[in-house]
Formats: structure tokens, C-alpha cells, sequence
């Protein structure tokens, strides 16, 4: 009962309407509870994000606004309401105006596709996981959009730098994302959720408790916090190089749209993430089945949350080249050889034997690459170009 | 008028504003921008159309890639600067004249066909399993051939964009 709560509550509220209206009383209610749902996961998640690296850098975060500064997300919405919106002179108004609107329609769009909870999925598509980063594709465009309209250098650069990222970490992210696919045998998310459903020695058949599975969970995360532009990989924004990167300009309002826009591709991230890894909204023991479904998503989603923020608190920024490196030789190689890692897990007999195999042909494959990409590499004394 | 045919109506107005804004516009980063717009616009006509996956695909390669290969290209080569020339070059009415030719041929050969007349399906036959299915095994080779064409490009292209080493 509490478990299908949501899903009886909107049938309830659409059997109300006129027949005629009632796929698009469901369709309303569906956006209305992404929206709701996901921009006040937005302002918890960004009190936690800075009282965590307040305790990560020895110090309180915020504490003044309500109890243990538990409001502080509240005056953070007035005060980017209140404020002036500045537009440069030089802006190009129409781009500039457009581009925070670019980034956060197909961010929410991404998590159309993620299912919830049992029977939550906004849109259940075939192709569910490819829509998902078809929309994807369109954060590059507002980035661009962004940095170019402010007729900035340090937006235009933040903005060059963005691109030449996502375009780079797109391809292992899809790629790491094809093992799961390949072995539900389906593109849609809610076929991939199911074929993770049950237990198996008291273990739940979660990709990601597999050789490939884990060497996919973790390839996708990474390339996720490389998308959605985060430390260790906020070179585009880098405050201490570039000052906000691709945002510079932006004031009140827009700017607080681009930080919701980013937060809601994270969860849209993470929430992938867990549909093809993760085993989706079931329980991680069979004993805890009668937690309600969406509680697991949820759960899930704040544990995926709370290591960007462990990451983000941990690791220093990385230098271009190092990036670069890092996704086309390592990553990528990565990526392929756990398709084909996959590959020989499906077709080869269930036991120890094909576990040990592929746990020792991806550890080896990531000593090999791993040890490659730090080979000729400079790790000398930093020499600067100019500043001598 | 129905559900469908306002739909469709919305989706020519992006495909085909987009296409003429990407023309009239003297910023080429506008244009491009508009060009994208109206390549989007041709991928939701496509999923209105029940075709899932090229209209998915359509967004991936064409807003995805494309669209971003065109306005780096723009603004590695030339900058910014708007174009002096005039919106229309002398050749604007035979440009027009061939325009329409070409349009009335397609037209009517698109007319005449039989598909036009066949019962349009509520749902396509082909669907995204199916098109991956026959992707696997029939028409694998071709696929292959395609992959390796690209592949050949790529490194085409990164060797073109090496930076010579100077002789020592």
C-alpha cells in the first residue's frame, strides 16, 4: 500500500477529469512531481553540500539563517530573486537570455526517464536510456550559448574548456552505459531495473556486485562528474583561473537557474546511474522489501549525492592535459575492454570461474592502462611558459 | 483540427523558421544556433511520428555533434565579425528558380508513390529492438564498413591536426 501510494494518488486525481482531458491531467501531475520533487532535493542538497565541505575544511558552513542554518536555502531563493539582473552591454541579449533555459528544460527532461519506485517511471520509453542522453547533448549547446553571449574572454574560455570536456567524457559515459544495456538486452529503463530484480545467495543481482558491472558503475560515475562539470573536473568553471568560467556574467536569477541546472543534471546523473547499476528502486536485502520503493531510489540517490560531495571535498581540480589524458587514454580503452569484458560474461558459464576470469582481465587491463598513462608523463618540476 | 495535425503544424513552424532564421541571420554563431533549433525541431517530427529511435538519434548526432562541430569551426576559423555582404546575392532568383524545380519534382514523385496512399499504422513496425536486431545480424556488415569508414576519418583527421614535429 505504501509502496504504490503515489502511483494510486494519481490515478485517483485523474479519474476526476473529463475523459477527454485525462492523459494530459497525467502528464501535468507527472512534470508537477518531478519539478516539486527534484528542486527541493536541490535546496537540501545544496545546505549539505556546504555544511559537508565546511566539515571537510575545518570549519562550520552556514549557521546563521534557522535552526543549525537550516534555512539558509530559503534566503539563498529570495536573495537570488531580489537581486539585480545584469546583462553586459556588449551581450548578445537574446543568446544570453536563452542559455540558463537551455540547460535546465532538458536536465528535468533527463529525469522523465529514470524510474522512481515500483510503476514511477514519468515516461516509459523503448528507447528510454538512449532519450536520456539525447537530451544530454543539449547542455553543451547552453554552455556554449553562455559563453559566448557574455562577450567575455574568461566566459569564452570557461566555455571552450566545458566543451572540449563533455564532448571528451561523453563517449566512455555511453560507452560504460552500453555494458548494462547489452546485458538486459533492453534500451528501456524500466526492462533494465527488472532484469536486476531478485536475490542470489542472499545478495541482490545488481550489475554492479559484477567484475564488468563495478568497472561500469565506476567508469559512469566519473564520467557523470565530468559532465555535469564538478570537482575534480570544474576546469570550465575553475574560480581561482577563470572566476566562474562560463557564467561569469550571469546575476540573480539566471545564475541561479545554471546552479539548479547543474544539480538537476547530477541527479539525473546519479539517478542513471543507479537505474543501470544500482538495481533501480529495489532493495538492496530481501528482507528489507517492505520499505517502499521510491524510499531505495531516494536512498540511493542521497548516498550517490553525498560521495560527489565526499569527492568534491577531497580531490584537487586537474590540470587540461591530465583531463584530456585521463578520458582518451585511459577511460575509453577502459570502456571498450569492459563491452568486451561483458561479452564473455554472457556467454560463458555461470560459476567462479568466469568470475575470477573477468575480475582478472579488467584488473589487469586497468593495471596495464593505468600504468601507461602515467609513463612520459611530466611529473617534474612545474615550468611556466610566461611567468618567468 | 485535430491533436495530430496541431502538432505537426507546430513542429513545421520550428523546422521551418529555424531553417529561414539560419539564412537571414548575419551572425553566423546565430545562424548555426538556428540551424540547430530546426534540427531539433526535425527529431521531435520524427517522435511525433512514432519513430523513436531517429528521432533520439537525430538529437545525439545532429544537436549534439554537429550543431557543436559547426560553431567551433566558426569560431576557430573567422571569429565573430558580422558578414559585410548583402542578405541576397545577385543569383538570389535563379537560386529561387531552381529551389522551386527541384521542389515540385520531389513533391511530385513523394505524391505519387504509393506510400503516401497506404494506411499510415498507428504504431511503426519497426521498432527500436527490431532495428537493433536486424543492426546485429543482417545488416551487420554494413555497419561494419561504416564504422571502419569512420574510424579511417578519425584518424585522418587527428594525423591532419598533428603538429609537425620541427626536424632536429
Amino acid at each position: 500500500m505504501m509502496d504504490q501510494l503515489f502511483v494510486v494518488l494519481k490515478h485517483w486525481l485523474v479519474a476526476l477529469a473529463a475523459p477527454g482531458w485525462q492523459p494530459i491531467l497525467a502528464a501535468a501531475i507527472s512534470i508537477a512531481a518531478i519539478i516539486g520533487a527534484f528542486a527541493s532535493l536541490f535546496a537540501v542538497t545544496t545546505i549539505l553540500e556546504r555544511k559537508g565541505l565546511g566539515r571537510m575544511q575545518n570549519r562550520y558552513g552556514p549557521n546563521r539563517v534557522g535552526p543549525f542554518g537550516l534555512l539558509q536555502p530559503l534566503a539563498d531563493g529570495v536573495k537570488s530573486l531580489t537581486k539585480e539582473d545584469l546583462v553586459p552591454a556588449a551581450a548578445d541579449r537574446w543568446v544570453f537570455f536563452l542559455a540558463p533555459l537551455v540547460l535546465v528544460v532538458p536536465a528535468f527532461l533527463a529525469l522523465s526517464v529514470v524510474p522512481m519506485g515500483r510503476n514511477m517511471t514519468a515516461v516509459a520509453l523503448d528507447a528510454g536510456v538512449l532519450f536520456f542522453f539525447a537530451v544530454g547533448a543539449a547542455t553543451e549547446l547552453s554552455v556554449f550559448m553562455a559563453g559566448w553571449s557574455s562577450r567575455n574572454k574568461y566566459s569564452l574560455l570557461g566555455a571552450m574548456r566545458a566543451i572540449a570536456q563533455m564532448v571528451s567524457y561523453e563517449v566512455p559515459l555511453i560507452l560504460s552505459a552500453v555494458t548494462a544495456v547489452m546485458m538486459a538486452g533492453s534500451l528501456s529503463t524500466d526492462e533494465i531495473v527488472a532484469a536486476q530484480a531478485g536475490y542470489h545467495h542472499g545478495l541482490p543481482n545488481w550489475f554492479v556486485l559484477t567484475p564488468w558491472g563495478l568497472a561500469g558503475f565506476l567508469l559512469f560515475l566519473v564520467c557523470a562528474m565530468a559532465e555535469s562539470n564538478r570537482s575534480p573536473f570544474d576546469l570550465p568553471e575553475g574560480e581561482s583561473e577563470i572566476i566562474a568560467g562560463y557564467y561569469i556574467e550571469y546575476s540573480g536569477f539566471k545564475f541561479a537557474l545554471f546552479f539548479l541546472g547543474e544539480y538537476i543534471g547530477m541527479f539525473a546523473a546519479s539517478g542513471m546511474a543507479i537505474t543501470l547499476f544500482l538495481g533501480g528502486w529495489h532493495a538492496p536485502f530481501p528482507f528489507l522489501t517492505w520499505v517502499p520503493s521510491y524510499g531505495w531510489f531516494f536512498a540511493k540517490l542521497l548516498a550517490l549525492i553525498g560521495l560527489f560531495i565526499w569527492v568534491r571535498g577531497t580531490l584537487p581540480r586537474l590540470r587540461m592535459d591530465q583531463l584530456m589524458n585521463l578520458a582518451w587514454k585511459f577511460m575509453l580503452p577502459m570502456a571498450l575492454m569492459n563491452i568486451a569484458v561483458a561479452g564473455l560474461w554472457h556467454f560463458s558459464a555461470p560459476g567462479a570461474a568466469r568470475w575470477a576470469a573477468c575480475a582478472l582481465l579488467i584488473a589487469g587491463a586497468y593495471l596495464v592502462l593505468g600504468r601507461a598513462l602515467f609513463t612520459g608523463a611530466h611529473l617534474g618540476r612545474r615550468v611556466y611558459r610566461y611567468a618567468e | 483540427m485535430t491533436l495530430a495535425a496541431l502538432i505537426f503544424a507546430l513542429v513545421a513552424a520550428v523546422i521551418l523558421g529555424g531553417a529561414v532564421a539560419a539564412m537571414a541571420f548575419r551572425n553566423l554563431v546565430h545562424s548555426a544556433l538556428a540551424l540547430a533549433v530546426s534540427l531539433a525541431g526535425l527529431a521531435a517530427g520524427f517522435l511525433s511520428l512514432h519513430a523513436q529511435f531517429v528521432g533520439f538519434a537525430q538529437l545525439l548526432v545532429y544537436v549534439g555533434a554537429v550543431a557543436i562541430l559547426i560553431l567551433f569551426a566558426i569560431l576557430l576559423t573567422r571569429g565573430d565579425e558580422p558578414g559585410g555582404q548583402a542578405l541576397f546575392s545577385p543569383g538570389f532568383l535563379t537560386g529561387a528558380g531552381i529551389a522551386l524545380a527541384v521542389f515540385a519534382v520531389l513533391a511530385r514523385v513523394i505524391l505519387a508513390s504509393r506510400l503516401v496512399s497506404a494506411e499510415i499504422p498507428l504504431a511503426p513496425a519497426p521498432s527500436v529492438r527490431e532495428i537493433g536486431q536486424r543492426m546485429m545480424s543482417e545488416d551487420a556488415l554494413p555497419l561494419e564498413v561504416i564504422g571502419l569508414l569512420l574510424t579511417v576519418a578519425l584518424i585522418g583527421a587527428a594525423i591532419l591536426a598533428l603538429r609537425e614535429k620541427p626536424p632536429s
